[in-house]
C-alpha cells in the first residue's frame, strides 16, 4: 500500500518544526527558507496550513520538463527531481497549478517535495499530528486531490 | 494502426508516449529532420554556458527510451504529405503510409526584411546547430548584437554574457519581453540588464547590416547608433512550419486549423504544439501559442483522440517564465487585463521587486511578477481553476503577494471547528 | 557551534551598518542572547547615563539554539538600560523574528548612538542597511509591518518595530514582532524609539548547519521534546488553556492581587479565566479563543489566538479588530483585569490587541491604571486630571477610553505613559505605585506566595516573575513541591530559579520549557549545539555569573541594597480573606539569607571574592 501525507490544518500551530526538519534533510542546515513544505499563517482566521506536493497523478511538473529531469519513485510514488538532470529552466515551476515546484537560488536547480525516500521528515516532526504519513487510501488527502482536481480542470476531460 | 508523427520535438515525443500507453500494438513512428535525437530548445541557453552536455538537452534517454517504448525513430525531411493516398514522402524518396498522421513540425525564426541578414556573421538561435555557430563566434571580448529582446532573446542573455561578450540588444517594442511583460516588469528588465552592463536599445530597430573589416559587420539602428559586431543574433520571432501541408487542402491560418481534438480540417490529421492553432484557455479563441507547457498538452490530446480515446481540449493557459541574468520573471494568462476587470499591483523597483494580479469579477485571470521565485505555479492554479476568490479578493486587491495563501484558503479546509 | 559568530553593529548616528566577530571568549563565558549581549552592554555602555540618550545602546540578541530544531528555539531578547527601572533591561520574545535573524547570519545587532530622523533596518542576510523610515514614523506596529511587508512583497519577511506609543515617549513601550510577540517590559522599545528607530526588517536564507555534534543534538532535542510532551503543564495544560490556567488557580489559593493589590482575590476572576476563553460566548455563540498557536519550534503551543465579539463596544465598526490576533496572556488578564476591577473578557482582549498594535507592556499599564484608579477613588485624581473620564475600579468604558488616550500619548494618556511610580508621585501619592526599581509587580501576591516577592524585590529588572519563577515550586509542585507561606528555604530556592532563568534566556529557549525541563535535560541540548563545556554545573555557573553581571551593572547604575525592597502595603497590610487570609510578605526573613548565598555583603554587594569566583 503507498503511502501519502495528511495534512490536517486545524491541528497545525505554526511551529515550523516541519520546516526545520526537511530543510536539515534535504541541506544539512536548519533553513525555513530551503524548506520543501511551508506552513502558511492565516492571521486573521487563527489558521496555519502547512502545504506541499500532493504528489498528484497528473504530475504537471513531470510533463512540462523539457529535459525528463523528473521521475516517479516506484517505492513512494513521489515525483522526483533528479539534479544531474534538471537545468533550471523553471518550466515545472509554472506548470504546477499547486505552486509546490519551487526554484532554489542556491542550487540552480528545481525543487520539491520527495517524501525523503518514504521516511518524511516533516511527519516525523510534526509534535501535534498535523502532518502524518499513512495508507493513502484512507487519508483525507484523497478529497483533498479530488476537491483539487475538480477545481482544476486538467488540459482535457474525457468525452 | 499506423502513426506517423512528423517532428521530434516535445510535442511529437509526448504524443508518441501517449499513443504507446493508449494503444501497445500500433506502429509508431516519430520522423524528424534534426541530426540529433529529440531535444529540447529550452536546454540551448544552458548548453551555450556549458552548464550541460549537449546530451543534457535530450527529451528522452535516446539510448533506450525509444527503443524500450517501441517507438521508431526516423531521421528524414518530409517532403510531401499526401492525404489522399495517406502517405508522407520523404527526402531519400521513400514513402510511407499512415492510417493517423500528426503534424508537430513546430515553427522556426522569422527573418526581418533587414539587408545584410543573410552575412555569415548573422545568426539565429533556435537550434543546435545555432547554438553551435554561437559558442563559435561568441568568444570573450567580441561584440555581439543580439535583435530582438522576446522571449528567446532574453533567455540566451545570460549565455552570452557569461561568455563575457559585450553585448547590444536591440527591440522594437518599448521595453523587454514586450509580449510577455508589462510596461513595470519588463522596464524592471531593462534596468536590470542595463546595471549589468548590456547596451540595450528599446523602441529601436536594425536597418542595415554590412560587412566590415577582420571578420566584422556594422549594425546601423534607427536611432542613427552603428554598432560594430563579430556577431549579431536575430531573435524576433517564430512562425509555424505549416508548408508541409500546402495544397493538401488542409486548412491553415496563422497555424494549422484544429478542433478542440487536435485534429485539422482532415479527420486522420492531427496538428500539435508550435504549429497548430490550438484553443487558448483565457480567450477561448484559436491561436498559435509556442510554447513548451503547449506542446506538450497538444501532443498528449492529439494522441489520445489519434488512438481513439476522445479527449477535448479546454485550452492552454498562456504563461512564461524566464531568468535574464538571475531575474526571474513571469506571466499567465491575460496579464494585460481586459476591459472591466480590476487589478493589484505592487511595484518596488529599488528591489526589482513587482507583482501585477488581474481579476475579473471574483476570479483571477492574468498575472506577472519580477522577482518572485516561490510558489508562482500557483497562479496558474488560481487561473485555470477558476476559483472563486470571494473574500480573498479585496484582501488580494490589498496585498497581491498572498495568491498561494489565497489559494490555500479557497481550495482546503482550514480545519475550522 | 551554533553561534553564527558574527556581531552586526549599526552605528544610528553615523549610518553605518559594520560586521563584525563575536567575542568567542564572552560566549563561553556567557552563553549568548540575554548573558552575552548583557555582557556587551556592560562593557560597552555607561551605567549611569540617560536610559534615553544617544550614549545608551540597545541589542537584539540571539542565542546559540535560537533558529535550531531544540523544542522552543526561537527566542531573541532585546537589552538595554531601561528608561522605566534605570536598571539592565532585557526583554525577551518569541515569535519568528529571532530565528530569522539567526538564518541571516546573524548573532546579534548592537544598536548605537541616535538617528536625527526616522529610520529602519533593512537585513536581507549579509546585507544591512539602514532605510529612510519617515512614511512609517506615526504608524502602529500593525501598519508598519503591512506597509513593509508590501514594500519589500515577501509574505516571509520578518519585522520586529514599535508603534505609537513608544514615539509618544511611554517609559514602558515593547518591540512587537510579527505582529503580536513583544519584548514588552522595561520600556525597551521607548529606547528604540528615542533612537529614532522604527523597525528591523530581516530576512534570512543562509541557515544553520553549524551543530557541534549533530547526533547527539537530536538525541537531547528529541529526548526534551518528549518530556515536554509527557508533562502535564506542557504536554496539555499549556497548549489547551495558554498561561490563562493560572487564573482559577492563583485565585484560588489566595495568591491572585486586585484593584492595585489592594486586595487578594478577585470574584470575577473566572470570568476573565482560561475556560472563560474556550467557553462559547453568551452574544454571538463562538468562543474568545480562536486556536493555540506556537513561536518559532515550539512544541508547547501556549499562544492564545483570540477573537472579539463583532458587535462589542469596544471594537463595533472598527473591521481591523475583528480577526484574530494574539489573545489574553495570564500575567495580561490579571494586570488589565483582576488589577483594575474589570472582567469584560471582549474589551480585555481589546486592549490587549492594542498592547500589540501598539507595543505597550500590559502588566505595567494595566498596574498603572489601577494606581490612576485607586488615586481616583482618593480624589488625588479628578475628572479635571483625565478630561472627564470617571477613571474607577471596574468601569470598563473608562479603561477602554484611557488606553486609547495612551497609544497616542494625548490627555491623560502621557500621565498614564509614565508608569504608576512617576505617576503616584506626580499626584503626590507615591506609596500607591506597586513596583520595585520603577516596575510593576506581575500576577502573584507576595504576601500569599512568600518566594516570589523574595524574586521580585531582588530582580535585576525590577519586579517580575520572569526573572525567578518560584511559583512553579509554591503552587504548581515543580520541581519539588514548597509551602507558599513559608519562608524556609526560599533564598536557595530564588537563587536556583534565578541562576536557571539566566542559562534559558541565554540559550535561545523559551523559559516555558522548566515546567517540564530541569538543567539536565537543558545542559546536553546547548553541549551538543555548542563547542566548549556546557556541562550542568558549567551552566548553573553561566547563570550565576549573568546574575552578578547585571547585578554590578545596576550598582555602578546607583541601585543599592535599599532597591531591593517591597512595597509597605506588601508588608504590612495583611490579606483580608480568603485562604492566605492575614498574610504579610515577610522579606526580612528572606533577603539577608539571600544575599549570604549569593556571596554578597549585608549591603547587597557581591565580594570581591564572588566576583573573582565568577569571574567578574
Amino acid at each position: 500500500m503507498q503511502k501519502s501525507l495528511n495534512i490536517d490544518p486545524g491541528k497545525c500551530t505554526g511551529c515550523l518544526q516541519c520546516e526545520m526538519a526537511c530543510s536539515y534533510e534535504h541541506t544539512g542546515t536548519f533553513n525555513p527558507s530551503r524548506s520543501y513544505i511551508k506552513v502558511f499563517t492565516f492571521h486573521y482566521e487563527g489558521r496555519f496550513a502547512p502545504y506541499t506536493c500532493t504528489q498528484c497523478d497528473e504530475a504537471w511538473c513531470q510533463r512540462a520538463c523539457p529535459v525528463d529531469a523528473i521521475s516517479v519513485d516506484m517505492m513512494t510514488g513521489a515525483k522526483v527531481i533528479s539534479d544531474d538532470k534538471c537545468v533550471g529552466c523553471k518550466v515545472c515551476t509554472i506548470a504546477c497549478p499547486f505552486g509546490t515546484v519551487n526554484y532554489s537560488q542556491a542550487t540552480g536547480k528545481v525543487v520539491k517535495c520527495d517524501l525523503c525516500g518514504g521516511d518524511p521528515q516533516c511527519a516525523a516532526a510534526c509534535p501535534t499530528d498535523a502532518i502524518t504519513y499513512v495508507d493513502a487510501d484512507w487519508t483525507g488527502y484523497d478529497k483533498m486531490m479530488a476537491s483539487a482536481s475538480k477545481s482544476l480542470p486538467s488540459a482535457e476531460v474525457t468525452a | 494502426m499506423q502513426h506517423i508523427i512528423i517532428g521530434a520535438g516535445p510535442a511529437g515525443v509526448v504524443a508518441a508516449e501517449t499513443l504507446r500507453k493508449a494503444d501497445p500494438e500500433a506502429n509508431i513512428t516519430i520522423i524528424g529532420d534534426e541530426p540529433e535525437p529529440p531535444y529540447s530548445r529550452m536546454a540551448i541557453p544552458y548548453y551555450l554556458i556549458n552548464n550541460i552536455e549537449e546530451s543534457g538537452s535530450y527529451l528522452r534517454d535516446p539510448k533506450t527510451h525509444y527503443s524500450d517504448q517501441n517507438i521508431e525513430l526516423v531521421q528524414q525531411t518530409v517532403d510531401k504529405v499526401d492525404v489522399t493516398a495517406k502517405q508522407v514522402t520523404l527526402a531519400d524518396g521513400s514513402s510511407r503510409s499512415y492510417d493517423m498522421l500528426l503534424i508537430a513540425t513546430g515553427s522556426r525564426p522569422i527573418s526581418p526584411p533587414i539587408p545584410g541578414l543573410d552575412l555569415p556573421q548573422v545568426s539565429s538561435c533556435w537550434t543546435l546547430a545555432d547554438a553551435r555557430a554561437i559558442i563559435e563566434r561568441a568568444q570573450s571580448g567580441s561584440n555581439v548584437v543580439l535583435i530582438g529582446a522576446g522571449f528567446i532573446g532574453c533567455i540566451i542573455l545570460e549565455a552570452l554574457v557569461r561568455r563575457g561578450v559585450n553585448l547590444s540588444v536591440v527591440e522594437m517594442g518599448n521595453r523587454m519581453v514586450p509580449r510577455m511583460l508589462d510596461e513595470n516588469a519588463g522596464g524592471l528588465l531593462k534596468r536590470w540588464c542595463v546595471d549589468k552592463g548590456i547596451d540595450v536599445h528599446t523602441s529601436c530597430s536594425v536597418d542595415a547590416i554590412s560587412a566590415a573589416d577582420n571578420d566584422q559587420v556594422d549594425v546601423s539602428l534607427s536611432d542613427g547608433s552603428k554598432l560594430s559586431a563579430a556577431l549579431v543574433i536575430s531573435a524576433t520571432g517564430v512562425k509555424p512550419n505549416t508548408e508541409l501541408l500546402d495544397g493538401t487542402g488542409i486548412e491553415i491560418d496563422q497555424g494549422i486549423k484544429v478542433n478542440r481534438r487536435m485534429q485539422t480540417s482532415n479527420a486522420d490529421v492531427y496538428a500539435a504544439g508550435d504549429v497548430a492553432q490550438g484553443i487558448d484557455f483565457s480567450t477561448g479563441n484559436y491561436e498559435v501559442q509556442a510554447i513548451q507547457p503547449t506542446a506538450t498538452d497538444h501532443g498528449r490530446i492529439a494522441a489520445l483522440n489519434m488512438a481513439g480515446q476522445g479527449s477535448e481540449h479546454q485550452g492552454t493557459l498562456n504563461m512564461n517564465v524566464l531568468d535574464t541574468l538571475g531575474l526571474v520573471s513571469c506571466s499567465f494568462g491575460l496579464w494585460m487585463g481586459v476591459d472591466g476587470g480590476e487589478q493589484a499591483e505592487l511595484y518596488n523597483a529599488d528591489e526589482f521587486q513587482y507583482i501585477n494580479l488581474q481579476f475579473e469579477g471574483d476570479h483571477l485571470i492574468g498575472a506577472s511578477s519580477v522577482g518572485k521565485t516561490q510558489h508562482i505555479g500557483v497562479l496558474r492554479g488560481l487561473i485555470e481553476s477558476k476559483v472563486h476568490l470571494g473574500d480573498w479578493k479585496a484582501r488580494l486587491m490589498k496585498d497581491p503577494t498572498l495568491t498561494m495563501d489565497a489559494y490555500i484558503a479557497c481550495t482546503q479546509e482550514l480545519g475550522y471547528s | 557551534m551554533s553561534w553564527t559568530r558574527k556581531i552586526l553593529r549599526v552605528n544610528l548616528t553615523k549610518g553605518s551598518c559594520t560586521s563584525e566577530a563575536l567575542n568567542m571568549d564572552w560566549a563561553k563565558e556567557y552563553l549568548g542572547q540575554r548573558g552575552l549581549a548583557s555582557k556587551y552592554l556592560t562593557e560597552e555602555v555607561d551605567p549611569k547615563c540617560d536610559p534615553l540618550s544617544a550614549e545608551n545602546k540597545m541589542i537584539m540578541a540571539t542565542g546559540p539554539l535560537t533558529g535550531t530544531m531544540a523544542s522552543t528555539a526561537g527566542r531573541y531578547s532585546v537589552i538595554t538600560k531601561g528608561p522605566l527601572t534605570g536598571a539592565i533591561a532585557c526583554s525577551n520574545s518569541g515569535g519568528y523574528f529571532g530565528a530569522e535573524l539567526k538564518f541571516a547570519g546573524w548573532d546579534m545587532i548592537i544598536f548605537e548612538g541616535k538617528s536625527d530622523k526616522p529610520v529602519y533596518l533593512n537585513i536581507q542576510d549579509d546585507k544591512a542597511e539602514l532605510c529612510d523610515g519617515s512614511h512609517i514614523w506615526g504608524k502602529s506596529a500593525w501598519e508598519t509591518d503591512d506597509i513593509l511587508h508590501a514594500t519589500y512583497q515577501d509574505p516571509q519577511m520578518r519585522i520586529a518595530c514599535i508603534g505609537r506609543t513608544a514615539e509618544a515617549g511611554c517609559l514602558y513601550a515593547g518591540v512587537i514582532n510579527d505582529k503580536h510577540r513583544a519584548a514588552g517590559r522595561s520600556g525597551v522599545g521607548t529606547v528604540m524609539a528615542s533612537k529614532n528607530l522604527k523597525a528591523v526588517t530581516v530576512r534570512g536564507t543562509q541557515g544553520i548547519g553549524n551543530i557541534d555534534n549533530a547526533d547527539s543534538f537530536f538525541e537531547s532535542t528529541d529526548a526534551g521534546k518528549a518530556v515536554l510532551a509527557e508533562n502535564a503543564v506542557t504536554g496539555q495544560g499549556l497548549p489547551a488553556f495558554g498561561t490563562q490556567v493560572l487564573m482559577n488557580v492563583i485565585n484560588g489559593v489566595g495568591g491572585l492581587p486586585a484593584h492595585n493589590m489592594r486586595d487578594v482575590g478577585f470574584a470575577g476572576a473566572e470570568n476573565i479565566s482560561a475556560e472563560a476563553m474556550a467557553e462559547p460566548r453568551k452574544s454571538d455563540g463562538k468562543p474568545n479563543l480562536t486556536t493555540n498557536a506556537a513561536c518559532f519550534g515550539c512544541t508547547i503551543a501556549c499562544g492564545r489566538i483570540s477573537t472579539i465579539d463583532k458587535t462589542h463596544f469596544s471594537v463595533k465598526d472598527k473591521p481591523q479588530y475583528h480577526g484574530a490576533s494574539g489573545g489574553l496572556e495570564y500575567e495580561a488578564a490579571w494586570a488589565l483585569g483582576a488589577d483594575t476591577g474589570i472582567d469584560d473578557l471582549d474589551a480585555l482582549t481589546y486592549v490587549n490587541f492594542l498592547c500589540n498594535e501598539d507595543g505597550f507592556d500590559p502588566i505595567t499599564f494595566g498596574s498603572t491604571v489601577a494606581a490612576a484608579m485607586e488615586m481616583f477613588e482618593d480624589g488625588a485624581i479628578t475628572t479635571e486630571d483625565t478630561g472627564g473620564i470617571e477613571l474607577k475600579f471596574g468601569s470598563v468604558e473608562a479603561f477602554v477610553a484611557v488606553t486609547e488616550l495612551l497609544v497616542t500619548g494625548e490627555g491623560f494618556g502621557k500621565d498614564l505613559g509614565l508608569g504608576s511610580k512617576r505617576l503616584c508621585e506626580k499626584y503626590g501619592r507615591p506609596e500607591l505605585s506597586m513596583t520595585v526599581k520603577g516596575q510593576e509587580f506581575p500576577a502573584y501576591d507576595p504576601r500569599g506566595i512568600q518566594g516570589i516577592g523574595l524574586n521580585y524585590a531582588t530582580s535585576n529588572r525590577g519586579a517580575c516573575h520572569l526573572r525567578g519563577y518560584t511559583i512553579a515550586s509554591e503552587i504548581l509542585g515543580i520541581p519539588v513541591k514548597t509551602e507558599q507561606t513559608d519562608t524556609d528555604g526560599k533564598p536557595e530556592l530564588v537563587k536556583a530559579f534565578q541562576d536557571a532563568t539566566a542559562v534559558v534566556d541565554s540559550a535561545g529557549l523559551c523559559i516555558f520549557t522548566t515546567f517540564a525541563w530541569g538543567m539536565d535535560n537543558i545542559a546536553p541540548q546547548i553541549d551538543a549545539a555548542c563547542e566548549g563545556d556546557w556541562s550542568v554545573d558549567n551552566c548553573l555557573e553561566v547563570g550565576e555569573r549573568i546574575w552578578n553581571m547585571e547585578r554590578l551593572f545596576n550598582q555602578a547604575a546607583g541601585f543599592t541594597a535599599n532597591d531591593d525592597k517591597l512595597h509597605k502595603r506588601l508588608l504590612e497590610e495583611a490579606i483580608k480573606s480568603g485562604p492566605t487570609e492575614g498574610q504579610v510578605n515577610r522579606l526580612g526573613e528572606m533577603l539577608p539569607k539571600y544575599y549570604e548565598i549569593r556571596g554578597w555583603s549585608p549591603e547587597g554587594e557581591p565580594t570581591a571574592e564572588t566576583r573573582q569566583r565568577l569571574s567578574l
